[in-house]
């Protein structure tokens, strides 16, 4: 593998946890989302690399899902999801963008640490890819944490999940089918969970978890 | 041979099935256990004719089930073939008495399915060759037997035995889940490749211990024996001596097949904890049964008494075989290994007799019955066979297989360390105590509900029992008479399994002068059932003879004396408490904690007396009741995390994975 290719997909798979890194300061919706699309396109761009490299036909099919679905169909459909709530004016109180920012920086080191240790064997680029992978799922993670507003729960879940087809693609030999069941499990996923939105606003008339929380009779 | 042996398990696994749809049919019950009499006869031919004829043969086989990598590997070894030989044989009594006894199970369905599926599950178990197929099996067998326990789940009782089973088996499997874990560390789950493989001295000993708590707890070893009283006597009474007879003795055959073949060389300290937990098994075992008035839980708790003695044996051959002392240890072995054929032998029978006379009578608390002898004369007669051997007097099985561990108890003075050498005599004494408890313990089984007079309607209205049971139990007795008087043929057919296991083997038996068996050598002692059945049975004929003669004629019936209170209650006869209260005076005291309230109504006041016995079981109070409510104050704490929001869920996960990915980066 010549150096450039090297650097071209070390460049979008960082690309992508700086994606990561700018999802979890948006306090608004639309913000987040417009991030969340971008953070998709990059990821189908970083398998469509990985697919060049690679020389597997089947991945140019993994980006093209990544593109359509997540970077186009899903943020539309949650902007109309916004919409529809009447949600789009909320602004969300994160924990303190400097203390979540510092936590993210935590993450992405301890990943790299902890990829650079257990795979001295791996191949370079399989290895950084790994480990930027990880860095996303931990962000991805963090978001959910991080955040009391439904939508924004279940955008950290979708970008945590991109952070898996990042992983999935950066290891050679992974079949088509498992990246096809994957996507459509997150399809169905988000199915659910836009349904389970529309069902707490019904009850509630908020989609801030916190509601559920008072329901159950917990105080916070 | 082996193919035989797998075809005939596989036909089992089928009826399970078949169970189900059969115990809708009202001779449903009749096909199925004829369907599992043949398969388990069958097995127990090919068993028997392995053990006699080819046991120096190993054949094995691979099946493609299981683990992918690894598959399901069998194999059929003298040890194998010995314990499919009393697995099977009991598993044809088994169903050949539940071919009459079934008339008394109300729901069918709930222990047909089960019955040939347990039969299948305990076979495998003796037939497996690797780690996983055994403990599939193993668990299985727990499974089903479990399913059988709670059958009569109307009963709380029942329920609750079940429930302290599954605990218990669940608890073994665990302990032998990780004995196998630790022997494949470096050899895989194939015995094969643990056979070869070179364990260090440190691993095997935490493997014998974890063995000891895995089979032992199964076999029913105190401390670990609170299940078994429970769960026995809850089942029907036809599994009841599966579990009782077979079931403990798979047990028995999953430690030596651990300790005795696949881990190497054994340490001397291993058996002085084998010793330690055997003898006072044993005692304590018998002790308990002396208090009980149910007569299966009598039965039950006379099992851990028995299982003492063999894991005794056991301890006795490791200690001998760890000092090189070859000889002895294929004595104490063998005498192990023919006590784990007898009980199964007259345990069954008295389980059936249990059986019986709950199938007549609908009681199983011994102050309700009596008089059955007269009854149910067949039946009584096959129990009272099954009482004597169990209590091990000449000429039947039960004392040839004591007799041969006491020879080699006495051999003990020539073992090199001094621990063992004040160990074993102190193990001896409790198992002489131990085996004068059973004797005075099946007295008590016997006089109080066969003999006197009835102490319930029930009891006075029973009737003998059907010709099915009554031919399973006569064959289990001429069984027990055969094993009593022959015994050489028994120790002879041993000597394989004795060679394989411990490297020596007994003096061969026969061929010596009028059956005679000759444990070490002529001058130090001998025995022979043969002539000492022949005294006792001429003797017996000749003092009948001479009563009937002379004194039949003389016979005159006339009024007891009443001491003034006339029509006698049969509440007034010898009680099963009574009988024991002696030795419940003596030990139970300081054992049971046993005390005796008695409240005596003021003079000239017509009320009666009252006495009431207080006992309590120590091991639960002191072992069980703990650990249970620690688990409890725990599990309340934990409770909290049951009813968390989901974001503190989410946060859970991510601090633990964050944590998870820190210990591997540092």
């Amino acid at each position: 593998m010549s150096s450039l290719q090297f650097d071209i997909a070390h460049l979008l798979a960082g690309s992508l946890v700086l994606a990561s890194f700018m999802m979890l300061y948006q306090d608004r919706l639309y913000a987040l989302l417009n991030v969340y699309a971008l953070h998709a396109g990059v990821l189908a761009l970083s398998v469509g690399w990985q697919a060049y490299v690679q020389q597997a036909p089947h991945l140019y099919i993994t980006a093209l899902i990544a593109l359509v679905f997540k970077a186009i169909i899903i943020p539309v459909a949650l902007h109309r999801i916004i919409k529809r709530l009447g949600i789009h004016r909320e602004i969300e109180n994160v924990i303190g963008i400097g203390l979540t920012m510092m936590a993210g920086i935590g993450l992405v080191a301890l990943s790299m640490v902890v990829m650079l240790r257990v795979t001295p064997g791996a191949d370079a680029l399989a290895r950084e890819d790994l480990a930027f992978a990880l860095s996303v799922v931990l962000l991805g993670l963090l978001i959910m944490v991080t955040r009391r507003n439904a939508v924004s729960q279940v955008v950290g879940f979708m970008s945590l999940e991109n952070g898996l087809v990042l992983a999935a693609t950066g290891a050679k030999g992974m079949p088509l089918v498992v990246e096809i069941s994957v996507a459509f499990s997150v399809l169905i996923a988000f199915i659910v969970i836009g349904i389970f939105l529309f069902r707490i606003r019904e009850r509630f008339d908020s989609v801030d978890v916190q509601a559920l929380d008072r329901f159950r009779g917990e105080r916070r | 041979m082996i193919a035989v042996a797998l075809w005939s398990v596989a036909a089992l696994l089928a009826l399970a099935p078949a169970g189900v749809v059969l115990s809708m049919r009202p001779r449903g019950s009749i096909i199925l256990y004829g369907a599992c009499l043949i398969a388990t006869s069958t097995l127990c031919v090919t068993a028997l004719s392995d053990l006699l004829f080819f046991p120096h043969l190993t054949p094995s086989a691979t099946l493609p089930i299981g683990l992918p990598w690894l598959g399901a590997h069998f194999r059929l070894d003298a040890l194998s073939a010995f314990f499919l030989v009393v697995v099977n044989l009991g598993g044809a009594a088994a169903s050949l008495f539940a071919l009459g006894y079934f008339r008394h199970e109300d729901s069918p369905g709930r222990v047909l399915p089960f019955y040939p599926a347990y039969l299948a599950a305990m076979n495998v178990v003796v037939l497996a060759n690797d780690a996983f197929s055994f403990l599939v099996a193993w668990e299985f067998m727990s499974l089903t037997s479990w399913a059988m326990v709670v059958s009569h789940h109307r009963e709380a009782e029942n329920v609750r035995a079940g429930y302290v089973y599954l605990l218990m088996a669940s608890f073994g499997t665990l302990a032998l889940l990780l004995a196998f874990g630790l022997l494949a560390s470096d050899a895989g789950y194939d015995f094969d490749a643990i056979r070869a493989s070179h364990p260090s001295a440190a691993l095997s000993g935490v493997v014998v211990i974890l063995v000891l708590l895995g089979a032992g707890s199964k076999a029913g070893l105190v401390p670990l024996h609170a299940w078994l009283p429970l769960a026995h006597p809850a089942a029907p009474s036809h599994v009841s001596a599966l579990m009782s007879g077979v079931m403990t003795k798979v047990a028995v055959y999953g430690f030596v097949r651990i300790v005795f073949d696949l881990v190497p060389e054994p340490v001397w300290w291993w058996s002085m904890v084998v010793l330690l937990v055997g003898g006072p098994t044993a005692t304590l075992g018998v002790l308990y049964a002396l208090m009980q008035r149910d007569i299966k839980r009598v039965l039950a708790y006379s099992t851990i008494e028995n299982i003492g003695i063999i894991f005794t044996g056991l301890g006795l051959a490791l200690a001998f075989k760890a000092e090189g002392l070859d000889w002895v240890a294929a004595l104490a072995f063998t005498a192990a290994m023919l006590h784990v054929f007898n009980h199964a032998l007259f345990k069954s029978l008295l389980f059936f007799g249990a059986g019986a006379v709950l199938g007549a009578t609908g009681e199983r608390d011994m102050e309700k019955l009596g008089g059955l002898i007269h009854r149910m004369p067949k039946t009584a007669f096959a129990t009272l066979v099954g009482c004597v051997a169990i209590s091990a007097l000449p000429p039947f099985n039960g004392f040839v297989s004591e007799w041969l561990t006491f020879q080699a108890i006495l051999l003990s003075p020539q073992l090199p360390s001094w621990g063992l050498k004040l160990v074993i005599p102190a193990v001896g004494g409790l198992l002489a105590l131990a085996a004068a408890f059973a004797a005075a313990c099946f007295v008590k089984l016997y006089g109080i509900s066969f003999l006197g007079r009835p102490r319930s309607d029930v009891a006075a209205s029973a009737h003998e029992t059907d010709r099915f049971s009554l031919t399973a139990m006569f064959a289990l007795a001429a069984f027990c008479l055969i094993a009593g008087i022959l015994p050489g043929l028994f120790i002879d057919a041993l000597a394989p399994v004795s060679k394989d296991m411990v490297g020596n083997i007994m003096p061969h038996q026969v061929g010596l002068q009028w059956l005679t068996i000759v444990p070490i050598a002529e001058s130090r002692s001998s025995y022979n059932g043969l002539l000492v059945f022949l005294f006792v049975a001429l003797c017996g004929t000749t003092a009948a003879t001479a009563i009937h003669r002379f004194a039949s004629d003389r016979l005159r019936r006339a009024p007891a004396w009443d001491c003034g209170y006339p029509d006698a209650d049969p509440a007034i006869q010898y009680s099963a408490s009574s009988f024991s209260q002696p030795i419940r005076r003596v030990f139970g005291s300081v054992i049971f904690r046993a005390r005796e309230i008695g409240e005596m109504p003021p003079p000239s006041s017509p009320l009666p007396a009252r006495l009431q016995v207080e006992l309590h079981d120590l091991i639960w109070d002191g072992l069980y009741a703990p650990i249970a409510k620690a688990i409890g104050f725990a599990t309340d704490r934990i409770n909290i995390l049951q009813f968390l929001s989901i974001r503190r869920y989410l946060t859970l996960v991510f601090v633990a994975l964050v944590v998870l990915l820190l210990v591997v980066a540092l």
